[in-house]
């Protein structure tokens, strides 16, 4: 059966009449994460999870139509019953299950499988067909625990207070951010920049507790930053702001950072592997525990990873897509900045 | 390990050398002895042989992990250090094995004589005990460089100022006669080991390049001209009949020129001199290119030797019968070389011809002619000036021949490796020859870090491959590429070899259609 195909537009639901991700406005968008690269503008009606709403209406506009749905609630478009699965990617990312007459295709959105401590986990759900991400589909990708990181990230801390030195790490103003505020609570006081701090507003205001932040003005007194932690998106480094932090050590948090030349590229102090995406172990075990009998594999490594599938005896093709578009990304963040 | 694979971390981190220094010192005044001259000889070139085959590690790293040559590649190709492809494919260790520097070493150096089945084992037992970082470590301790930036004068100052010695000594300390089991690390820093040693070098007088006007240089008697050469410059050490040659990289290879150890052996004095060594038949200086069929070899043939016959142009003369002259203003010098060599001067030694010249207008004339007699331009040294150390401003000066510059297409991009891994840095470059493309030259130089960052993104998007590391492009980026030289060659498709081309304009505003064809680069020649 053919519940799906793949458009210019995007992702298209052949009897649902709806695009998923859609990367040109269309009539009618199932969101699989409020991502830029995901969630774009221009659509006339959006649908997306309950903790996604308000971060789309901060990031689109609050006029635009949107509804939204919890995991596992379902609704029916032109008989494909749609609902939302946890991809344990930021909060409010889901897996897109459409079902119609029995056959079910999953759409990952961007998904990690590992607990963090903030999002809701990823759940693998069977199907007959199954679009992944592989940003990180590489075997030289597997990620620590979250315990471990947390401790790895919070001595980083440490020892710069010991040095004297204010702690500043660099994550999307989506999705990192938070996990970082989480990973690093009760450690000390944080700062963030505002383009973070009014997602977290966002957030919050879908429900969500988020640890304590204090937003980084311009007129930020030195002494009250001195030793304590800074978070600020990707596109603040090298940036004035960063120059007049006193004594900064500066870290990008970012699954890119698993690899020595990566972490040297950038000229900062420290890269730390802390990734919303799956692990190659992450990849295999969710495309696995969906029993598909087809996989269609997105953004990322998807020469590498579908090779692999095939060779392993699971039928894999390559799709071209517009997600993971690291320059859209940039250019959010970029806006961000002058907000 | 823990502490030595925290400095490693620590260092190659960070691109400011004064924190990499910061972390060495640190790490000096905590570690145990034996690890301190074991981390000195591993960046000084002193490290033992490599005990285990690569392509062995590579074997048993796949036979662990069940993964497909391919795939092991492409991992491989994406991480740009084979040492760091195997400690990141590997599984979780299942025990913990902490263990001094030098024992890691001590064990490895014994493992040498070990059969397959035995090193297997023990490689085995270390990578299932080891964390990640630390195994990357432990491969890097089998072989394959560190790459993180430490180069023996980082090591010194960090060693200076860890001990108060002054730099130029501690450069001769470490570079001198020693390994970790015949020294210890205090006798090592007080150079104890080192007047014994005839082959000890002076560190090079190094000159930069020309930044002002000639007429700002003051007055044309005060300065000498010569020819720039171009080729591996040389410290020839002659002391109590021994005869070591230095390069300029603070390698011995004397081995490597026995003509020159032969006539430098002629001679009566002891003296140390600072030359350069070039490829020299019928009296002409031959290209870079033929000398480089001379070097890094184990055994140098009789066919070779008549091939490609070596000699030294001496530039300066640093000691004579044990007396340091470096202090000596260079026309004093000059004086003592020429009544050493001038008499004795032979095809292997010849002293670098001093250019007659009345005004600094005349200059520039004899610069651009330089090359057709395969020389780099000129170089002008103030004749009061002292053998410096290292490099130093306004004494010594370059003056090179502008450089050749044509416009090429891009068609394949390759990863970099170490810390440019993650983005497409070298590339390789074609000219038009009728309607098709001719490579020319590879280049991996010149680009700002936002610039290769834009490329790379333009590479994903239009690479014609997917596997492999290297990606044919469509040929439509072109570049403005600059070198030294260009030669006829039959090792190249085109026809011709260029010498240190390097990008020197990304050249937005043309297209293929404006490349330069190979009969315009030819014309060159």
């Amino acid at each position: 059966m053919k519940l799906v195909k793949f458009t210019k537009k995007g992702i298209y639901c052949i009897p649902g009449k709806f695009y998923l991700d859609p990367w040109y406005p269309v009539d009618y968008a199932i969101i699989s994460h409020a991502h830029a690269d995901h969630a774009r503008w221009g659509n006339k009606h959006y649908l997306c999870h309950h903790h996604s709403k308000a971060v789309l209406q901060h990031r689109i506009g609050k006029d635009i139509s949107i509804e939204s749905l919890g995991y596992k609630e379902s609704k029916t478009i032109n008989e494909v019953k749609v609902s939302f699965y946890p991809a344990g990617h930021i909060i409010g990312s889901a897996q897109i299950r459409l079902e119609y007459k029995g056959y079910i295709v999953v759409f990952s959105g961007d998904y990690k499988t590992q607990p963090d401590f903030l999002t809701t986990p990823f759940e693998p759900v069977k199907c007959h067909e199954f679009i992944t991400e592989s940003t990180f589909g590489l075997p030289v990708y597997k990620w620590k625990e979250e315990t471990e990181l947390q401790e790895e990230l919070q001595n980083w801390v440490y020892q710069n207070q010991q040095n004297n030195r204010t702690s500043v790490f660099f994550g999307y103003s989506l999705g990192k951010a938070q996990r970082l505020l989480k990973l690093l609570e009760g450690v000390d006081d944080i700062f963030v920049h505002s383009a973070i701090h009014n997602l977290n507003e966002a957030i919050v205001s879908s429900g969500i507790l988020l640890p304590k932040s204090t937003l980084i003005t311009n007129d930020f007194k030195k002494d009250a930053i001195q030793n304590k932690i800074v978070i600020l998106p990707p596109a603040l480094l090298g940036s004035k702001l960063l120059k007049r932090i006193p004594n900064a050590a500066t870290a990008i948090c970012s699954g890119w950072m698993h690899i020595r030349g990566n972490r040297r590229w950038k000229g900062v102090d420290a890269g730390f592997a802390v990734s919303d995406h799956a692990d190659w172990d992450g990849l295999l075990s969710a495309v696995k525990a969906t029993e598909a009998e087809k996989v269609y594999v997105t953004h990322g490594s998807q020469a590498v990873f579908s090779k692999y599938l095939n060779e392993i005896g699971i039928e894999a093709h390559e799709l071209k897509t517009e997600f993971g578009e690291d320059e859209l990304a940039q250019k959010e963040e970029q806006k961000q900045e002058t907000i | 390990m823990k502490d030595f694979s925290n400095l490693i971390s620590a260092i190659e981190i960070t691109n400011k050398t004064n924190a990499k220094i910061e972390a060495l010192v640190a790490y000096f005044k905590t570690a145990p002895d034996k690890d301190k001259l074991w981390l000195i000889a591993l960046f000084t070139g002193k490290r033992p042989s490599r005990p285990v085959k690569s392509t062995l590690m590579k074997e048993w790293c796949m036979e662990i992990t069940q993964l497909p040559e391919w795939l092991f590649l492409e991992s491989y190709s994406t991480v740009g250090d084979l040492g760091e492809t195997l400690a990141l494919l590997l599984p979780n260790p299942e025990n913990q094995i902490e263990k001094p520097l030098h024992i890691w070493i001590e064990e490895l150096i014994h493992l040498k004589n070990k059969t397959d089945l035995e090193k297997k084992e023990y490689v085995l037992h270390a990578w299932n005990g080891l964390n990640a970082q630390d195994r990357l470590i432990f491969n890097k301790l089998i072989g394959g460089s560190f790459r993180i930036g430490v180069s023996k004068k980082t090591l010194v100052n960090a060693l200076s100022k860890l001990s108060g010695i002054d730099g130029n000594q501690m450069m001769h300390s470490i570079i001198g006669n020693w390994t970790p089991e015949n020294i210890t690390f205090e006798a090592l820093l007080n150079g104890e080991h080192i007047n014994y040693d005839n082959s000890k070098p002076y560190p090079f007088c190094l000159a930069y390049a020309l930044e002002k006007e000639l007429n700002d240089l003051g007055d044309e008697d005060e300065w000498q001209v010569e020819y720039k050469w171009d080729g591996i410059r040389g410290q020839i050490i002659k002391r109590k009949d021994e005869v070591f040659i230095w390069s300029r990289g603070e390698e011995l290879v004397t081995q490597q020129f026995p003509e020159i150890v032969a006539a430098v052996s002629q001679f009566k004095d002891d003296f140390v001199i600072d030359g350069e060594i070039l490829a020299i038949k019928d009296t002409a200086v031959l290209l870079f290119n033929d000398l480089q069929k001379r070097l890094n070899r184990k055994n140098v043939t009789k066919k070779l030797l008549e091939e490609v016959p070596v000699g030294l142009y001496i530039y300066d003369i640093l000691e004579l019968n044990g007396k340091d002259l470096r202090a000596h203003a260079m026309e004093d010098r000059r004086n003592e070389l020429e009544q050493l060599f001038l008499q004795n001067s032979s095809k292997m030694l010849q002293l670098s011809e001093v250019i007659d010249f009345k005004n600094w207008n005349e200059l520039d004339e004899l610069r651009n002619k330089a090359r057709a007699f395969n020389s780099e331009g000129l170089m002008l040294k103030k004749k009061s000036s002292d053998y410096h150390v290292g490099r130093k401003k306004g004494d010594w000066w370059k003056w090179k021949v502008d450089p050749l510059t044509i416009d090429v297409v891009m068609i394949y991009a390759q990863k970099g490796s170490g810390r440019r891994s993650s983005k497409y840095t070298d590339y390789t470059f074609a000219v038009k020859k009728e309607d098709k493309l001719v490579t020319v030259a590879k280049a991996y130089s010149g680009l700002t870090d936002k610039e290769i960052t834009e490329i790379s993104r333009w590479v994903n998007k239009n690479a014609i491959e997917k596997f492999g590391p290297v990606r044919t492009v469509k040929p439509e980026l072109v570049f403005e590429i600059a070198f030294e030289g260009i030669a006829l060659s039959n090792r190249h498709k085109s026809g011709v070899a260029l010498r240190f081309p390097r990008m020197k304009r990304w050249r937005k505003d043309k297209t293929v259609k404006d490349i330069d064809t190979i009969e315009s680069v030819k014309a060159l020649i």
